[in-house]
Formats: structure tokens, C-alpha cells, sequence
């Protein structure tokens, strides 16, 4: 593994400043219970404003919707909306992982239908992997679609899919043939795109640690997909699942959930005593992840495929972001909190546990890492 | 130029490197080879610019160099003669011939022909070595304290390394050789768990050692990463204004040092505390070189300090404006 130092274009700057100067505004009213849920937070309203600014799908070519901008200017708009926990989640998952899927392994079709209305703030996504049988070891899974005469017929269930019950279309990884006897369980596997309004879908929601429904188990009961719900080529749906996950792990919200907290907790901290020397050694973390994350990106833009590097910059986000909570609870008495704080804690040690589970557990990351260094 | 330098350094050191050397050089030995062939590369010129003689190379190449040197538990003390070197050249003093290191408690000052002082904040001098009262570190390196002789040169620093280059430098320093020796200790032992067998199979196929490594692993590339940011911005805006990646890097530092020799040595079991074992030198090493140039308690505390009095707001426009050029 390497982690080239990446140094940010000049164009970075200017978007910086416009970022901060919308952020301003229009996070006026945000709650710190709203900014403490940052990117799992849903508010259509504020996508499709980010869209109308041309902040969603910035990468893509302007002929499904996009801006041409580059990789690293993206990340500029992502890291100023984490900054201050903006509630993006209702394009969060399309922008990051769906519209780079269908960009990549969909249709001609597929990209002019559905991209832009990812890169407008109007269509969101959701992420169909995990199973009640099939968690880290998500070969296991059972969902199935069927050739039918027209389509696709679609039977299984999924679980734990964030924000399922809000979204408009689901990228569900499925068994489109049996796995070979004997042979690679990843045979046999494919994407599929569904259109969460059809029939025959049935969407649960499962409540949290903080009591609310973010995610949900949703039943799939002889769905009938359209022909062209096919995501890519059959029976590559391993392989196109892993280049998603890849995306998935290499963003900055993996090292930037808690920092409101950390902005809200320096306030707080200023006459403690110890906080001094605490509150710097989150902040070289902070500014050593920033620099590992900016790597990863640059990799990105570079065309490269930096799966292992990006799991392990989430491995070790996940354990800043966990532990930030628990460093500032460590210095100041509840009582002694400002409501604002208190508030942003007290939903952050609820949602902490799972930083380290979505999006590949922390076994399955240091698995990675392992393998990657010659173990196993 | 870099990537050829590495090259050749890291051929030279594999191949005077290891256990042995390493006693050696605790027992207080002078390691004559290795020296002369270290300054034939012209490696403690490198900081040097061509016009003073030297290969004019940057704090990034240098630090590139210093990982390099830590991966092998620093079998001579070449860093610190580059760093002082590279001060001097800065103030406008030509280097001598010869290992140069810095004071008042400087490494290796027993073999040193000059020693770099800071007489006065922005200033360095260099000294002829005078005596010393000697000492060391929990890594056996020489450690002395010294009382210069007779001034050789003295000049001012350029103003962008302010105040207390001396003390920055040996941060960064220390910092990129713990990166180095972190790498080290780690690939150390990712070998051995490939090789010894307990209960029937490589100890690396048992998921508790693999986890515990991968955390290493991660904790090697912060290091590395840290490093390399904070001579970058060396390189863009001078000694002081890079304080708060330096600072930042040698918290990490610290902090990962500690980690890597708590989990390799449990790794190695027994095997890794003998002193006819690399690691064990290694170790060592990284304990002591933490508590150099600043520990990660005094640096954290200088960035704490200067975020809790700019307020919860600046901190994050603050970490981002040092993008800008």
C-alpha cells in the first residue's frame, strides 16, 4: 500500500469559500441533533438545492446531468457538508456509489434515464447487500431474479438498508444462477436496479439505538423487474459489487461523522484543564486522516483502483470518528456541557457503533489489510 | 534524482544493517564504513544547496531519506548530520568534511568534527566539539551532553524557519525515522507470523494476530503520511510555518510507536526481546525516539493551545487553509 501526498487544485479555494458561504445560510436553522446525524440525515429539499448549485454527479459529463469537475473539487463539496453536518443523505448514496455504477457498467439508457435526476437532487438511492443471512459474508446471500418472459422475477430480502423507506430506487445485488457445484460462490451474482415503487415490495422499518426507523428490511415477493433492470453484464455482480464498495470506503465521511462534535466541544473545552493537550492529539489525527483520505482521492482521480488503501483509511476514520465522543465526554461533566453539546453527544454515542459496521465491518476492513500485507 | 537516491540508500544500509551492527554501534562503536560509504552517495549534503557544494535537494527528499534510514533502526546517525548540515547551509555557513550533529545534547557528539548550535532564536552556530559529559538513550544511542569549543561560523536562518528551527527540524526528524522504524518493526513481524507455527499453522493465519498487525499497518501509513505532509509544507513555507504539521506528525509519531512496539513485540513473543534480535533493537529505538525533538504530550499541547484559543469555529477553516499555497 502507498498513500502519495495529494495536494488540492487552486479551483479548491474559490468552491471552498462558495461552499461556506451557502453552508452558512442555509444551515442556519440546523439542529444539533440534525447536524450529529450529518450524512444519514434526509431532507429532499436540501439536495435538490445542492443539485440546482451543481454539487451533485460534479464528476460526470454534462450529457447525463453532470458538471465535468474534477474528483478532487468533489471532494472540497463533501468535506465542507460533513464539516458542518449537513443532512445530505437523500443523494448521498447515488452521488457517491449508484450514478458511478451506472456510469461505468449501465446502459446508454440506464445513464440518460436515471443519472440526471441523481445529479438534479431528485432521485435517491439505496444500498441492497446485505441479507438476514448474508452479513460480512454477503456470498451468502439468496435473494434471486429469475429470467421471466419481459424481465426479471425478484424474491428474497434485504436488511439493514439505510434510509430504504425514503429512497426511489435500490442497485440490489442478487442470484441470477445458481453457484457452480463445488465452484466460486461469487458466480452467478448480478446487479439489478429496482424501482422501489413496484409491486410486490415490501419495506419494514427496523428501529435503532436512537429510536428512530433509519433502516429498513425490505421484502421483495415475485417482484417483476423490466428487462433492462440488469445492472451491467450477468454474473459479474461480484466483481461490480466490490468496485462499488470501494467507493463506498473511500469518502471523508468515514473520519468526519463526529466532527461537530469536536466543533462544538473546543468551545466548551477552553478553560479545562488537560483539554490542552487531549483536544491536540484529536486534532493531529484529524489533519493525519485528512491528509490519508486526500490521497486515497487522488489515486481516484488518477484513475487507479485504491480499494485496499481506502479500506484502511476507513478502518482508521471509523475509530477516530468513534472515539471523538468519548474523548470530549472524558474531560467535561455532563452538567457542565452547553445544551448544544450534550445534545450532539448523546446522539453520537447512539449512532457510534454503527461507524464501524456499515459499509464493511472493522474485521472485514483489518481482514483486507492483512491479506494486502501477506497474512492469511 | 529522489526515487534514485532511495534506491541507493536503502541498498547501502540493507547491507550494513541488522542486529549485529546494531550491537556495535551500542557497544560504541563508530561505524568507519558505513560513514565513508554513506558520504560517498554525498548524503549529508543533501539539504546542502549545489552552490555550497551540496546536492541541493529538499525537506521531502530529506525526510523520503530519513524513512529510509528508520526502516533499518538508523545503523549510523546520517539524519542528524543532514539536518545540521542542511541548518547551516541555511544560515549561509559552509559545511566541513566530516559527521556534524547538533547540541547541547547532541547525538553521537563523541565522534562529532563540529557541532550546529542555536545561540539565539534564529541563529545557528557551529562549534568546534569541544568536550562533553557522555549519555544516551534507552536506545544506547549516544547521547551527549556537550560543551562546545571554539566557534567555527555563525549566521541567521532565513525568516520563514523562525525562531526555533532546531527544535522543528529534529521533530520532523525523529518523526520520519519512527515512520521508518514503525514500517520496520512491522514487516518484522508479518515475517515471522508467516514462519513460526504454533498449534499447526503459521501464527498469520490466526485472525487475532492479523488484526492486531492491521492496526500496525494503519498506524505505519499515518506516520508516513504525517511525514511527508509536514515536509511538504516544510518545503512551501519554511520550519515555523510548517509548526502545525510537524507538531501533528510527531504526535502521531508518538503515538505509534508505542503501538507498533506493544503489538510486534506480542507477536514475536519472547524471540523479540533478545538482543540478538532486530527487533528488539528496533524497539528501542522507537521508544526513545519519541521522547526527541518534542514528546507527543509537549506537541499536542502546543496544538491544543492554539485551537481552543481560536475557538471551535476556526478549527476546521483553519486545518483547511493550509491547502493554500
Amino acid at each position: 500500500m502507498r498513500f502519495e501526498y495529494t495536494k488540492l487544485p487552486p479551483s479548491a479555494v474559490a468552491l471552498r469559500a462558495e461552499l461556506r458561504a451557502f453552508l452558512a445560510e442555509a444551515g442556519r436553522d440546523w439542529t444539533p441533533a440534525i447536524r450529529a446525524r450529518s450524512w444519514m440525515g434526509f431532507d429532499r429539499d436540501f439536495s435538490r438545492e445542492l443539485g440546482r448549485r451543481g454539487w451533485i454527479g460534479m464528476v460526470w459529463p454534462q450529457a447525463y446531468g453532470g458538471h465535468e469537475r474534477s474528483g478532487l473539487e468533489r471532494v472540497v463539496v463533501l468535506e465542507e457538508l460533513l464539516a458542518v453536518g449537513a443532512p445530505v443523505g437523500a443523494h448521498w448514496i447515488g452521488d457517491r456509489q449508484s450514478g458511478p455504477l451506472i456510469l461505468r457498467r449501465g446502459t446508454e439508457e440506464q445513464r440518460r434515464r436515471i443519472l440526471p435526476g441523481i445529479a438534479r437532487g431528485e432521485l435517491a438511492f439505496c444500498i441492497g447487500l446485505s441479507e438476514p443471512e448474508a452479513g460480512s459474508d454477503l456470498a451468502a446471500l439468496r435473494t434471486k431474479a429469475e429470467r421471466v418472459p419481459g424481465g426479471w422475477k425478484l424474491n428474497g430480502r434485504k436488511i439493514w438498508t439505510t434510509n430504504a423507506h425514503l429512497s426511489d430506487w435500490m442497485i440490489a445485488l442478487v442470484r441470477t444462477s445458481p453457484a457452480p457445484e463445488g465452484g466460486s460462490r461469487h458466480a452467478g451474482l448480478s446487479q439489478v436496479l429496482v424501482d422501489l415503487r413496484l409491486s410486490g415490495i415490501s419495506i419494514r422499518p427496523i428501529r435503532d439505538l436512537l429510536g428512530e426507523a433509519s433502516f429498513n428490511e425490505v421484502t421483495f415477493d415475485d417482484v417483476l423487474l423490466p428487462e433492462d433492470a440488469l445492472l451491467g453484464r450477468e454474473g459479474a455482480g461480484w466483481a461490480q459489487a466490490t468496485e462499488e464498495l470501494a467507493l463506498e470506503r473511500s469518502g471523508p465521511e468515514r473520519y468526519l461523522s463526529s466532527l461537530p462534535a469536536l466543533t462544538a466541544g473546543v468551545d466548551a473545552l477552553r478553560d479545562v484543564p488537560g483539554a490542552d493537550v487531549a483536544v491536540g492529539r484529536m486534532v493531529a489525527r484529524l489533519n493525519t486522516l485528512r491528509g490519508m483520505s486526500l490521497s486515497v482521492a487522488g489515486m481516484l482521480e488518477a484513475g487507479e483502483a485504491p480499494a485496499q488503501e481506502a479500506a484502511l483509511v476507513k478502518d482508521a476514520g471509523n475509530d477516530f470518528e468513534q472515539r471523538l465522543p468519548e474523548q470530549i465526554r472524558a474531560l467535561l461533566e455532563p452538567e457542565d456541557m452547553p445544551d448544544d453539546l450534550r445534545v450532539l453527544l448523546a446522539d453520537l454515542t447512539q449512532l457510534a457503533p454503527t461507524f464501524s459496521l456499515r459499509g464493511g465491518t472493522r474485521e472485514i476492513l483489518r481482514g483486507i489489510i492483512a491479506r494486502e500485507l501477506g497474512l492469511r | 534524482m529522489r526515487a534514485i537516491i532511495l534506491e541507493q540508500v536503502d541498498r547501502l544500509l540493507a547491507a550494513n544493517s541488522g542486529a549485529p551492527a546494531l550491537r556495535r554501534l551500542e557497544a560504541g562503536e563508530w561505524p568507519e564504513e558505513l560513514w565513508e560509504a554513506l558520504e560517498g552517495l554525498g548524503l549529508p549534503l543533501l539539504l546542502v544547496p549545489e552552490e555550497l557544494g551540496g546536492i541541493g535537494l529538499g525537506w521531502a527528499d530529506a525526510a523520503a531519506v530519513w524513512q529510509v534510514v528508520g526502516r533499518y533502526a538508523a545503523p549510523a546517525p546520517v539524519a542528524e548530520c543532514m539536518l545540521a548540515n542542511g541548518l547551516a547551509a541555511a544560515a549561509g555557513i559552509e559545511p566541513r568534511g566530516g559527521f556534524t550533529t547538533f547540541g547541547p545534547r547532541a547525538p553521537f557528539g563523541r565522534f562529532a568534527a563540529q557541532v550546529l548550535l542555536e545561540p539565539a532564536p534564529g541563529r545557528v552556530a557551529l562549534h568546534a566539539p569541544g568536550t562533553y559529559a557522555p549519555g544516551g538513550n534507552i536506545g544506547r544511542e549516544p547521547r551527549d551532553d556537550i560543551t562546545p569549543g571554539a566557534l567555527l561560523a555563525e549566521g541567521a536562518l532565513p525568516n520563514i524557519h523562525g525562531p526555533r528551527a532546531l527544535r522543528l527540524g529534529h521533530a520532523l526528524l525523529r518523526a520520519a525515522l519512527i515512520a521508518g522504524g514503525v514500517q520496520h518493526a512491522l514487516a518484522l513481524a508479518v515475517d515471522w507470523a508467516n514462519t513460526r507455527k504454533q498449534f499447526g499453522r503459521a501464527l498469520g493465519k490466526f485472525q487475532a494476530i492479523q488484526q492486531q498487525l492491521a492496526v500496525v499497518a494503519s498506524e505505519a501509513a499515518a506516520v508516513s503520511v504525517a511525514v511527508s505532509s509536514a515536509a511538504q509544507a516544510v518545503d512551501a513555507r519554511g520550519l515555523e510555518g510548517a509548526a502545525f504539521e510537524i507538531a501533528c506528525a510527531k504526535v502521531v509519531a508518538g503515538e505509534a510507536a508505542q503501538t507498533a512496539a506493544a503489538t510486534t513485540h506480542q507477536v514475536f513473543a519472547a524471540i523479540g526481546i533478545t538482543e540478538d534480535h532486530e527487533l528488539h533493537h528496533t524497539t528501542r529505538r522507537l521508544w526513545s525516539w519519541r521522547d526527541e525533538g518534542g514528546s507527543e504530550r509537549a506537541w499536542a499541547a502546543e496544538i491544543g493551545q492554539a485551537v481552543l484559543a481560536q475557538g471551535g469555529s476556526a478549527l476546521w477553516p483553519d486545518i483547511t487553509a493550509r491547502d493554500n499555497p
